[in-house]
């Protein structure tokens, strides 16, 4: 397209975007990370304090239980989906039955909400009410199934609760890439007596390369941002066993009231996110990128 | 064998007999099903059990007498907090939110995906990736300046805050979506409209936004989903005037005094989840395509 001078309505176009990022984004964050430096306990103050909170921060037990809970939670939760859900596909692949029952089946809990999802397995895991109470009723007096209530498994409970909810999603796009593999490849595989095993992890692995790159993202997008889904579970506890980073700010800020502490939370999880983003994001949408006109 | 929805048939080596694989294959997908489906049936089977049978029998039992009091008292007489007209005004309240953020945030995210991918603003570039980065930080970061924001300007526990907070967060993705939509739209057809006099809002309303009637069903899947499952905003920003009905949903079953009333609780979780659930079960297809376009690529 030939270059014309740009119409103000573009930027009239734009405004919302830009006032957002501006206002929203950047200036929050700036004031996020602003109010960490400072000595504010329950309402802001101005006075300068260094990295005072961060020294603190990273003094408190219940900071580096949370950070310890969310790699746990991410490392489990990403890597059984991504197993669960890529065995899922391939099963459903096999041309079975009432294929687009299981499929219905598979991918609802992700359509759910986390306080719907948290709340159900908190009362399916509640030993009093749920699987470890059924299984005694059945007979065996000595069964125990009462992860949420101990301090070193409660984190799994989320976990597996995560899984349910996120399999279904690395089952469709599992799906989707494996039905878009070239035919050829299977036939070619068959008729050189390769073993079905073999083709999947040496050949169609590499080539869900993609499909797999794409799970993790979205899952990973909720790693960070996992809240909910505690909140009702376990409430972070026992005692603070299960707590993760976004509730640890979200108490700080809203009932311990020490913003100067949440927001250094809050400002250290930025960092990490954004060292781990731009790279990726980087090579994703802008080193190949070809503008358009 | 199966019905065949689509052209895209299984690809999978073709079965032979009846083997141990394949009845391996199938076992596994039973018991899959069966974990994916729990949830639901504890949810559907709890919730027309009356207490007492609750209390005998379990969680996991069918009921011997089905009742739909619990329905009932859910919808309109549970306690959520001091309030006790059930789960119904948070529905209400929902619907309030949802509307207008859904059609904000696709219009808005329309335009800002059609003005990045046709127009080469100045620092377009810039404002796409400060939108992208926006997608993945964690909201805590925003929270606080945001309270005090909508505090200072009175917008604070209401719906313009919600609907506000939904625009502002849906934004990344809806951009990204729309974005990746245009890419795919030849550029010769934006410029016969320009040869042809189109201004910017002409050529988006009256020629990209009726083509983009596909993305747009997908962008309304991802908003309605999203925003009706939405807490932690609906927590911070909508005060006690404004909770949306996951917030009052926990509210509801927050333990009180007394025996937990678990067939209501069950009860209302199903009609929390129901809108989201209705969607995936009528748009099938699309949801998946929602869900995989909306985040990463299209």
């Amino acid at each position: 397209m030939k270059q014309r001078p740009i119409r103000w309505s573009v930027y009239v176009g734009l405004m919302p975007a830009i006032l957002i990022v501006v206002f929203a984004y950047l200036g929050t964050m700036i004031w996020t990370v602003g109010i960490s430096f400072t000595d504010s306990r329950m309402l802001p103050a101005a006075r300068f304090a260094g990295v005072n909170q961060y020294i603190r921060l990273f003094a408190t037990d219940r900071w580096l239980t949370s950070i310890q809970n969310m790699v746990i939670f991410g490392v489990l939760m990403i890597g059984i989906s991504l197993v669960l859900g890529f065995l899922l596909a391939v099963a459903i692949d096999q041309r079975v039955r009432a294929e687009g029952v299981l499929r219905t089946v598979i991918l609802y809990p992700y359509a759910m909400s986390f306080i719907v999802t948290g709340l159900v397995w908190q009362w399916i895991l509640n030993p009093t009410l749920g699987i470890e109470k059924t299984v005694r009723g059945w007979g065996f007096e000595s069964f125990r199934f009462d992860w949420i209530v101990g301090q070193d498994t409660a984190i799994y409970c989320v976990v597996l609760a995560g899984v349910w909810h996120a399999a279904g999603l690395v089952m469709a796009i599992m799906l989707a890439g494996l039905r878009g593999i070239d035919p050829d490849l299977w036939k070619a595989s068959r008729i050189d007596g390769i073993k079905p095993w073999r083709f999947y992890l040496h050949i169609v692995i590499p080539v869900l390369r993609p499909s797999f790159i794409s799970a993790t993202v979205l899952l990973s997008l909720g790693v960070v941002k996992l809240y909910d889904l505690v909140l009702v579970l376990t409430g972070g506890g026992p005692g603070f066993s299960s707590d993760v980073p976004a509730k640890f700010v979200m108490d700080y800020l809203f009932q311990r009231q020490n913003i100067g502490l949440a927001t250094a939370a809050a400002t250290t999880l930025l960092v990490t996110v954004l060292c781990v983003l731009t790279p990726w994001l980087y090579t994703e949408y802008f080193r190949r990128q070809t503008p358009k006109g | 064998m199966t019905t065949h929805h689509t052209s895209e048939g299984p690809s999978g080596p073709a079965p032979r007999r009846i083997g141990p694989a394949r009845i391996g294959i199938y076992a596994f997908l039973l018991i899959s099903a069966l974990f994916f489906l729990l949830p639901l049936y504890v949810m559907l089977v709890t919730s027309v059990k009356p207490m007492a049978e609750i209390r005998e029998g379990g969680l996991f039992a069918l009921p011997s007498a089905v009742t739909f009091e619990p329905w009932i008292r859910a919808w309109s007489s549970a306690c959520t907090g001091l309030d006790c007209r059930g789960i119904s005004p948070g529905f209400w309240i929902s619907v309030k939110i949802l509307i207008p953020s859904v059609i904000a945030s696709i219009l808005i995210g329309a335009i800002t995906g059609y003005a990045l991918s046709f127009w080469r603003a100045r620092g377009a570039n810039l404002l796409f990736a400060a939108l992208l980065l926006g997608a993945f930080l964690p909201y805590q970061v925003f929270i606080y300046p945001l309270v005090r924001i909508y505090s200072a300007t009175g917008l604070f526990s209401t719906i313009y805050a919600l609907v506000l907070t939904h625009v502002i967060f849906g934004l990344p993705v809806m951009t990204l979506l729309f974005r990746n939509y245009y890419a795919g739209i030849p550029i010769d057809l934006f410029k016969a409209a320009r040869v042809d006099g189109g201004k910017f809002f002409s050529i988006f309303f009256r020629l990209m936004l009726p083509m983009s009637i596909p993305m747009l069903v997908v962008a309304v899947i991802l908003q309605v989903t999203g925003i009706w499952n939405d807490f932690i905003m609906g927590l911070t920003f909508g005060g006690l005037a404004n909770r949306p009905m996951t917030v009052q949903l926990t509210n509801l079953v927050a333990p009180t005094e007394g025996e937990i009333a678990y067939n209501v609780n069950m009860a209302a979780t199903i009609m929390t989840a129901a809108v989201p659930l209705i969607i995936y079960f009528i748009s099938g297809r699309w949801f998946v395509r929602g869900i995989a376009a909306g985040a990463v690529k299209g």
